[in-house]
């Protein structure tokens, strides 16, 4: 290289000055909380995996009060998430149908109508 | 044609995205209301013998490994964002987290 690039600066806190940046952040942010959900998914896993009376601990802790509470945080940013990767669906797999473009609310009432479904039959599995 | 490694941190991420959006809110309101509130009981013996079915692991690696991919580059776009760069540590950070929970995910499947 021969000399160093132009980095532009960027201001930390860019995304404050308007409500629309703000909400995207919260967009973004999102996925800290699902991360940090599938964290919590994993440490339930390891500890089904090491028996009984492990996965009895984890049933415990997950119902204690702070986890409630992070979870119930999570499950805010989750259908946060749910409701805003729906909203883009149109944009991100536009749909053809016989050559005519699929209606963008189809698209997305498609994707709510999978998510009822889906979450139904994991009540159903998980022994509702 | 340019090569590109795109595709390869791309793909997993959309499937995460929708994993998640489809199926992520559900087990939080099992693991973090139905289950504390005593409505469900996820008894061990269910669940192990979900665990140990073959396919009964792909899903539940699924469940656990897309969105926490997806998670791991979201994050490290919104790194970018917030201004932190996009540099080794920033994706050592995020795509590293995700890899220990993959690998921790699917060690603890293979042993159920």
């Amino acid at each position: 290289m021969s000399r160093r690039p132009y980095v532009r600066e960027v201001r930390r806190a860019w995304w404050l000055g308007q409500p629309r940046y703000v909400v995207y952040m919260i967009r973004e942010l999102t996925s800290l909380f699902i991360g940090l959900y599938s964290a919590w998914l994993v440490i339930g896993l390891v500890r089904l995996a090491q028996g009984r009376t492990a996965w009895e601990g984890f049933l415990a802790a997950t119902s204690s009060p702070p986890a409630v509470l992070f979870q119930f945080v999570c499950l805010a940013f989750a259908a946060y998430h749910s409701i805003t990767w729906f909203a883009v669906t149109p944009k991100a797999m536009p749909l053809t149908l016989q050559g005519k473009p699929v209606s963008g609310n189809v698209i997305v009432a498609g994707h709510y109508a999978a998510w009822a479904l889906v979450s139904l039959v994991v009540l159903i599995a998980a022994g509702v | 044609m340019a090569r590109s490694n795109k595709p390869i941190l791309w793909l997993p991420f959309a499937a995460g995205g929708l994993v998640a959006a489809l199926i992520t809110p559900v087990l939080i309101l099992i693991t973090g209301m139905l289950v504390p509130l005593g409505v469900l009981h996820l008894p061990y013996e269910r669940m192990a013998a979900f665990a140990h079915n073959p396919i009964g692991k792909l899903i539940l690696l699924g469940i656990v490994a897309l969105p926490a991919w997806h998670a791991a580059h979201r994050l490290r776009m919104t790194a970018h964002d917030l201004g932190l760069g996009s540099g080794f540590a920033v994706k050592a950070a995020c795509y590293g987290a995700a890899l220990v929970m993959i690998v921790a995910g699917a060690a603890a499947l293979l042993a159920v």
